[in-house]
């Protein structure tokens, strides 16, 4: 598994910054890492964190939050509010037994195209190392329930024929 | 007209939901004039075995407090719901896990090793724990197994409403009594209480909220008047659904958020985040990280103290029963 261990990793980036520095990376064509699934957002403030918690519920091994320099957002300070909330969850995702690493917050202006690229790069191989998280997997039951069930049916059958 | 049937029941609980139930005081002789209580262990005796012998949907309304953690859980709970006509998921537990659910921030392993071997207060030098198949002198006995984790009661069976709370404030149940026995029912699935956050019935003044640290509640003592959350506190008031009448706030403590998450509210934790991420005054990462860790010790336990089966970290495996929660 950790031969082929492609990560899946979901990126929500900002509309006027990080989104066009992946444009500009793309057509400049400079290669990085495929693993990053982006979705567009108008800013990296839009970012709840409940986005990224059922990300990685559903099955991302991480995610990717970029937006503009600090100082610099489209919606004055809404950035900051990013680094606040990632720094937030971080700290409880810890708490809930997965390593902080697997979220990372980007800041990327529109003409940073190859340090994006970079840092995509770099974190596709700090997850490889990491390994996959399959939080789904984790929360399986593993008990089989069903004769657990029967078996007290049973002993309940049983008291009443005791009791007739 | 005859007298219609009532249940309530207990799975992983701690019985102050029947407690609850008896806080509507002399209210509660209109119940005993409405209903038969044809079975409630810890009031009344009665035999599972009744039940069983019942027809389906003989009970007319079944309040069911807990979460399902063992085998005896489940398996009561899905009797009772063949029995009943509307099963109501009453209390913190059994809606939304509870505070039992925080063990599904570990093992049963970790627990049983805590509780019965490492414990300080613990003295077990054979190293007993129990097993769900023993022998003793001769006869075979048998334990409930325990599962890996807690789940809330619509993780296990369809549920027709959900009384929140811990446990349910005495008018909040009357007004579901009330609905009951008229008939003024909300629609099946619903939450039956205010759609709206705690802020709304919170009297305190509210102003701009900005802040440089948390505080424990032992830390300092808030004013009475301000918001707690615009002085430090770690209200859960923003994420959590009204009800209550803000209770805790009127005393001068932060809400904990026993009430679960108020409609809309996917994630309690999620939503807390957002909250106070808007509070923190500070624009330094490092600072930011100082004031979290020094203020946050424990936000498992802070945002889900009352829901961590239902999140969406530790829910989302399990797939609810019902298509409500299923998105989430």
């Amino acid at each position: 598994m950790a031969e082929n261990f492609e990560p899946r990793i979901v990126g929500f980036f900002c509309n006027w910054c990080s989104y066009r520095a992946a444009d500009l990376a793309g057509s400049s064509r400079t290669q990085y890492a495929a693993n990053v699934r982006i979705v567009r957002l108008m800013c990296s403030g839009r970012v709840d964190p409940a986005f990224i918690m059922k990300s990685l519920a559903m099955g991302a091994d991480g995610v990717l939050v970029a937006g503009c320099h600090p100082g610099e957002c489209h919606y004055l300070e809404q950035n900051y509010k990013a680094m606040r909330r990632v720094a937030l969850l971080k700290h409880t995702i810890k708490h809930l037994g997965i390593d902080p690493k697997r979220v990372r917050l980007l800041w990327a202006s529109a003409a940073e195209g190859p340090q994006l690229a970079a840092a995509v790069d770099e974190m596709v191989g700090e997850i490889k190392e990491l390994g996959p998280l399959e939080w789904p997997k984790t929360w399986q039951d593993s008990k089989a329930t069903p004769e657990a069930l029967e078996a007290i049916a049973k002993e309940h059958a049983e008291v009443m024929e005791v009791r007739g | 007209m005859s007298k219609g049937k009532l249940a309530i029941y207990w799975a992983a609980s701690c019985g102050g939901c029947e407690i609850a139930v008896l806080s509507i005081n002399e209210k509660i002789l209109d119940v005993v004039g409405a209903f038969d209580l044809v079975f409630c262990p810890c009031v009344v005796d009665g035999k599972v075995s009744d039940i069983e012998a019942m027809e389906d949907g003989e009970i007319d309304v079944c309040l069911f407090n807990g979460g399902i953690r063992t085998s005896e859980n489940e398996y009561m709970a899905h009797l009772l719901r063949k029995k009943s006509k509307a099963l109501i998921a009453f209390g913190a537990c059994s809606g939304r896990g509870g505070i039992p659910g925080l063990a599904n921030s570990t093992t049963v392993e970790k627990i049983f090793k805590e509780v019965y071997h490492d414990g300080p207060s613990t003295e077990n030098p054979d190293g007993v724990q129990p097993k769900p198949h023993s022998t003793y002198e001769g006869c075979e006995l048998h334990l409930p197994v325990i599962y890996d984790r807690l789940r809330a009661l619509d993780q296990v069976t369809n549920v027709d409403y959900y009384l929140p709370g811990c446990p349910p404030e005495a008018p909040r149940i009357w007004d579901a009594i009330r609905a009951i026995v008229s008939g003024a029912l909300p629609p099946p699935g619903a939450v039956i209480g205010a759609p709206a956050s705690l802020c709304d019935e919170c009297e305190r003044k509210r102003d701009e909220k900005r802040i440089k640290r948390f505080y424990r509640t032992w830390e300092i003592i808030p004013d009475e008047e301000t918001c707690l959350l615009e002085q430090g506190l770690l209200c859960n008031g923003v994420a959590t659904r009204m009800g209550c009448g803000a209770l805790c706030p009127q005393v001068n403590q932060p809400c904990i958020g026993c009430y679960g998450p108020a409609e809309g509210v996917k994630d309690t934790g999620a939503r807390m985040i957002s909250a106070l991420a808007s509070v923190i005054d500070s624009r330094d990462p490092e600072e930011i990280d100082r004031i979290i860790e020094e203020g946050i010790p424990d936000p498992v336990g802070t945002f889900y103290r009352f829901g961590l089966p239902t999140g969406l970290m530790r829910g989302g495996a399990g797939e609810p029963v019902n298509t409500e929660r299923g998105d989430g």
